[in-house]
């Protein structure tokens, strides 16, 4: 790798300071700087030493930090209760166990990737983004700002009683995913959120009760493919993709209309 | 037979399994200059002038080579017998560009570091061409990738440069046309398959230094070593005598090894330098400046009566060799000389091919060789045949298969002296359940689960061309050693040689010590490839061992004043006198060997085979499909093979699995995608999905043996052939789910949703 | 910049690079078993253990092993024999580039996880890629191995 420098930060002040010049980064697991050996980098910050690589449970939410690896979600039984599976579900085909153990919540988050399982999953639970400068914000208006140079700390992840699935198609079973999707049902409102399309993931919140027969899930999932715009890109064509948001949107709406509610 | 038919572990296995330094790699001396080419980005143009002067001045780099520096000989890297049927049209380094990542200048230099830095600063000038990239317009397109004078096929196998031909050739045996007109049914398709992509785990790599005579030393992961050793001497104009190959243990082949891919460079950067040097290709050369399987369209017509006897095969070729002509003229014959012949009830059968140059990465050989290609076409048809009749695809191709003891006109005339397809086809569909999962049936969930057969064939060793030998001998306390010229890449060769030799000789395999490659010393091998290490190796290792007996007698005729050594007995640890009584043991020998001696305990002896003996298979996939997303999962994979003789029953079942999943990778999910440039797309594991554990469900794999006269104890070959069903027998099986055919691979989620929404 | 961290169980104290990955640390420390395969981290190859978890050793800054564990096969060598002999039973160590990193995974797994089902060994091992195999062996040495070993297996 080209780095310059490597700080491992003793605060979030100083990863911050450092990180407000250009060609700075911060590091998650390293993986996705490995897949871009060609860039350069002055200085590599490392959060490693901040505590921020645990997951916090309390009565009303769960906060994952920045650092915590993908596997830890994966095999975390309070997450995997909470979302009926979904979490292990969304997780399991990235790469493999030893890639999951480095790749960090908040590198694939923060990347903001257009293949991005985590990214996809997290925003049909509602969850925010928990920045250093700039706060807690939704994690939809999260995704759709361009990175800046603020840092983000951790996830937060309100508790609310919801049932929710996840799915995705792909080429094998270690790839990027050709489509992703995600649907959560509260007693508010029902999310339903699309990843690789091939861009970032958008979340489209739909009234309650949405989707809860065969025939109204396929017209719901119709209206949520059709309001997103999708790409051709190696893995599928746009009209691909376009039509299995409708199949997976649709087969997870049903999934979660089921018993439990 | 003691140690044939037994399972035994590699005798590698520990060593590997633990992580010993073993591969090229880990035995670089410290100190190697680091060798790197400077590619091409565009796929046709002249390279008109390279400025170095900058990179020069960086901080540790040696050299810097351009196509002005290097020999004029053109010569192939093909690692095939000499005189190769590639034509030789290939310099190190060329100023005409041919393909996207054609080198340009080669760099050495102290440290990895330093030559990138290097490689940043050398400025290229190109006159950019438009390049050809579409293989079906190749011959006579105005734009001509050798246009060279010096173009050389050492062999005339109807190439032309100036028409894009690197071979051309037409058969016709019987009368063809009158058959198709007599025929109650006719298939008429063409079937397309791209590059395919070796994807061993280590990638190709070789370190050089000049020795202590001044010679150069190779060191490379190749399966030819003695092929290395003079296609090197070729291009670098050096005498043979000059250089010696070593082989170290090889990560992983498949034939991608069988072309001298990269031994060029850091040879001749040894002779200009006279340090060493060492190059190992990052995957994405290995992805994209390789030698991968030739992209083809196989046109098959088949004429068959009304009652499913095939009365006539057509089968013509259409190869695209890329940029360079390296094992086109041969891979090509394969696609029809290797899958007409599993029928043999026709009249007539035709087999037309062109091998063509484009603008794209240079194919090669690959597992399989271009049966591959030419037995999913085939077979494909075959199948369809089956369904236009309303016929079971197994009872068709039992009534048409080849039988034991039959002439094969479409192959050679070859008898088939050991053929046992007939059980094989038969066991096969006894193991998968045919009558409960074919043709299709609806599963709780809604998918289809359906199922389709395939046949394979292949042949053993190139007959009447490649060359096998091995020495053995007696050392002290009577232990052997092999020496042999072929190249275990994994495939346990050096364990299975053994296991022959230890068998002729009565002994145990652990009282043989195997020795891998050095051209300076090992018997001369083609090497590891066409199918024929197992039964051409080991046919040579049968015939040392019966010489070295004969000199084991004559040593011991001596020791028990014996006049005659052809009365003598031996028993593998002693040679005893029937008429005397008296005994010398092996470990008496060995060590008499070595004091007060003038009868050498040692045999070398060579072997070529008149014939190729066909392996043959069986196969059955049942998939289950995802109407509303295309998507398939293979869940149940039978195969039976008769690879006459299994001499080591646990190899034989990895290497059948192994290539099952290659082709499994083949026909699902390896697709090699150009841009509109030229350039590939899926240049890394990330990019070009093989397949992983997770992909894979159930594979069941069994031997249905005939006895091979010309084999070693009946063996014949099974590396090639196991990689060739899963294409057409999982193409059937996702036709007989969606009652679409495909003709083109690989078969993905997407193609089969768009096919099943046009259908609608 | 320097680090300190314990390799296979013994200290160790190297002046790195900042941008310096801990796979070619870790081969010039004379790791051999250590292997690169794909250099995008899909192939598993490089696969040591970092805080007894296993990682990708080609991703992992070597900055970022300092006061850390990392244990590669050479530190494991008695157990790595024992599952070899499964192994090469099944004639599935085959070629041998792939196996030192499957290795590494195949005794993390072994650690983690109690009594796996099949579909859970092959989520575990998924990383690791190998192109001579074909796994299905994989799966027979590793039946023969987790069972006879008392780690148990759901069959």
């Amino acid at each position: 790798m080209n780095i310059a420098h490597y700080v491992k930060a003793k605060s979030l002040e100083e990863a911050w300071q450092l990180n407000q010049k250009r060609s700075a980064v911060i590091l998650g697991g390293g993986c996705w700087l490995r897949m871009s050996p060609r860039r350069r980098v002055a200085t590599a910050i490392d959060l490693m030493d901040l505590g921020l690589d645990e997951i916090r449970e309390t009565e009303e939410a769960f906060y994952i930090g920045a650092m915590v690896p993908l596997r830890q979600l994966e095999i975390s039984e309070s997450l995997e209760t909470y979302t009926q599976g979904a979490m292990k579900e969304a997780l399991r085909h990235i790469v493999g166990t030893q890639f999951r153990n480095m790749a960090t919540v908040g590198g694939s988050i923060w990347g903001r990737f257009g293949f991005s399982d985590v990214l996809t999953l997290f925003l049909a639970l509602d969850a925010e983004a928990d920045l250093y400068k700039g706060g807690r914000i939704p994690l939809s208006l999260f995704a759709e700002k361009t990175a800046d140079t603020d840092i983000l700390k951790g996830i937060y992840l309100p508790k609310k009683k919801r049932r929710t699935a996840y799915a995705s198609l792909r080429l094998n079973a270690t790839d990027f995913p050709v489509l992703a999707c995600a649907v959560s049902r509260t007693a508010d409102s029902v999310s339903c959120s699309v990843g690789a399309r091939p861009m970032r993931a958008q979340v489209r919140c739909l009234p309650v009760g949405t989707g809860m027969t065969g025939e109204e899930a396929e017209r719901a999932a119709r209206e949520v493919a059709d309001s997103l715009s999708f790409e051709d890109n190696m893995r599928a064509s746009r009209i691909y993709r376009h039509d299995m948001a409708m199949v997976l949107c649709r087969r997870l709406l049903l999934q979660t209309a089921g018993e439990g509610d | 037979m003691r140690e044939i038919n037994r399972v035994v572990m590699k005798k590698d296995a520990l060593q590997l399994m633990t992580g010993k330094p073993a591969y090229t790699e880990d035995l670089a001396p410290e100190g190697c200059l680091i060798v790197k080419a400077l590619r091409s980005p565009h796929a046709r143009a002249i390279v008109r002038h390279v400025d170095t002067k900058a990179a020069l001045t960086v901080p540790g780099i040696e050299c810097i080579l351009t196509a002005e520096d290097v020999p004029k000989t053109r010569f192939t890297i093909a690692g095939q017998t000499y005189p190769e049927l590639s034509p030789y049209d290939r310099l190190i380094l060329d100023r005409q560009i041919r393909y996207v990542g054609d080198p340009v200048a080669l760099v050495a230099g102290r440290d990895a570091a330093c030559v990138d830095k290097a490689m940043r600063m050398i400025k290229v000038e190109y006159d950019i061409q438009e390049p050809l990239l579409d293989f079906r317009q190749a011959v006579d397109n105005p734009i001509v990738v050798h246009p060279e004078d010096d173009w050389n096929p050492r062999v005339p196998v109807g190439g032309d440069n100036r028409r894009n031909i690197i071979a051309q050739a037409e058969e016709d045996w019987g009368d063809v046309d009158t058959a198709f007109q007599k025929s109650d049914v006719v298939i008429d398709r063409i079937y397309h398959t791209k590059q395919v992509q070796q994807s061993m785990m280590e990638t190709f790599r070789a370190y050089t230094y000049l020795d202590e005579f001044g010679r150069l030393v190779i060191v490379s992961s190749t399966q030819v070593p003695f092929h290395v050793r003079r296609i090197v001497a070729t291009a670098l104009e050096i005498p043979k005598s000059k250089i010696r190959v070593v082989k170290p243990r090889i990560g992983g082949g498949f034939g991608a090894k069988q072309t001298v891919v990269m031994e060029c460079y850091p040879a001749l950067i040894t002779m200009r330098t006279g340090k060493r040097a060492y190059m190992a290709y990052t995957r994405e050369e290995a992805m994209t400046v390789s030698s991968p399987r030739h992209e083809a369209d196989v046109h098959v017509r088949l004429g068959a009566s009304r009652d499913g006897i095939i009365q006539v095969i057509s089968v013509e070729s259409l190869w695209n060799g890329g940029a360079y002509g390296d094992h086109s003229p041969t891979t090509v014959t394969l696609s029809g000389h290797k899958s007409i012949p599993l029928y043999n009830r026709f009249s007539a059968f035709r087999f037309r091919y062109t091998a063509v140059y484009t603008n794209t990465i240079a194919a090669g050989a690959y597992r399989g060789y271009g049966a591959t290609q030419g037995i999913f076409a085939l077979e494909s048809a075959v199948n369809e045949l089956a369904d236009r009749l309303h016929m079971d695809p197994g009872a068709l191709r039992l009534q048409n298969i080849v039988q034991q003891g039959e002439r094969m006109p479409a192959y050679f005339n070859e008898t088939a002296l050991s053929c046992n397809l007939g059980e094989c086809l038969k066991r096969v569909q006894a193991m998968i359940g045919w009558e409960h999962v074919y043709p299709r049936h609806v599963l709780p969930d809604g998918k289809i689960r359906a199922a389709g057969l395939a046949l394979a064939m292949q042949g053993s060793s190139i007959s009447n061309v490649d060359v096998a030998s091995a020495t053995i001998k007696v050392n002290d306390d009577g232990f052997y050693t092999l020496s042999i010229g072929a190249t275990d890449m994994g495939t346990g060769c050096d364990t299975i040689l053994a296991q022959i030799a230890a068998e002729c000789l009565n002994c145990s395999v652990d009282e043989i010590v195997t020795r891998g490659v050095d051209t300076d010393t090992s018997p001369y091998d083609s090497g590891s490839y066409a199918s024929s290490t197992t039964y051409l190796t080991g046919m040579a290792v049968v015939k040392t061992c019966r010489s070295l007996i004969q000199k084991i007698k004559e040593k011991a005729a001596l020791m028990l004043d014996c006049d005659d050594p052809s009365n003598l007995e031996f028993t593998g640890d002693a040679v005893t006198d029937p008429v005397s009584g008296r005994r010398v043991t092996r470990q008496d020998l060995g060590n008499a060997a070595m004091i007060t001696n003038d009868i050498a305990l040692e045999a070398t002896e060579t072997h070529y085979s008149p014939t190729s003996p066909p392996p043959y298979m069986a196969a059955a996939a049942v998939v289950d499909v995802d109407l509303e997303t295309g998507h398939i999962d293979l869940v149940d994979y039978a195969a039976v093979v008769d690879c006459g003789t299994v001499i080591n029953p646990a190899l034989a079942r990895v290497q059948t699995e192994g290539g099952l999943v290659q082709g499994i990778g083949m026909t699902l999910m390896e697709n090699v995608q150009f841009d509109s440039l030229g350039r590939i797309q899926n240049n890394s594991f990330m990019q070009y999905r093989i397949p992983s554990r997770m992909d894979i469900g159930k594979i069941r794999v069994e031997f249905a043996p005939s006895y091979e006269p010309n084999g070693p104890f009946g063996a014949k070959s099974i590396g090639e052939i196991v990689i060739n069903t899963p294409a057409p027998a999982i193409a059937e099986a996702v036709y007989q789910a969606t009652g679409i055919r495909f003709t083109e691979l690989p078969i993905t989620a997407e193609k089969v949703y768009l096919g099943l929404k046009d259908k609608k | 910049m320097r680090i300190q961290y314990w390799l296979n169980g013994k200290m160790e104290s190297d002046e790195i690079l900042p941008g310096q990955m801990l796979y070619e640390l870790l081969r010039k420390k004379g790791c051999y078993s250590v292997k690169c395969g794909c250099e995008t981290t899909a192939c598993g190859l490089c696969t040591v253990w970092l805080e007894e978890k296993p990682v990708l050793s080609c991703a992992v800054l070597a900055a970022r092993i300092d006061r850390k564990h990392v244990m590669t096969l050479e530190g494991l060598q008695d157990e790595a024999q024992e599952f070899a002999r499964y192994m090469g039973q099944e004639g599935s160590d085959q070629c041998g580039f792939c196996n030192p990193g499957f290795v590494m995974n195949v005794l993390a797994m072994a650690r983690e996880l109690d009594n796996p089902g099949e579909e859970e060994i092959k989520e575990y091992l998924a990383g690791n890629l190998c192109r001579c195999t074909g796994y299905i062996s994989h799966m027979r040495a590793l039946k023969r191995y987790l069972t006879e070993k008392g780690k148990g297996m759901r069959l």
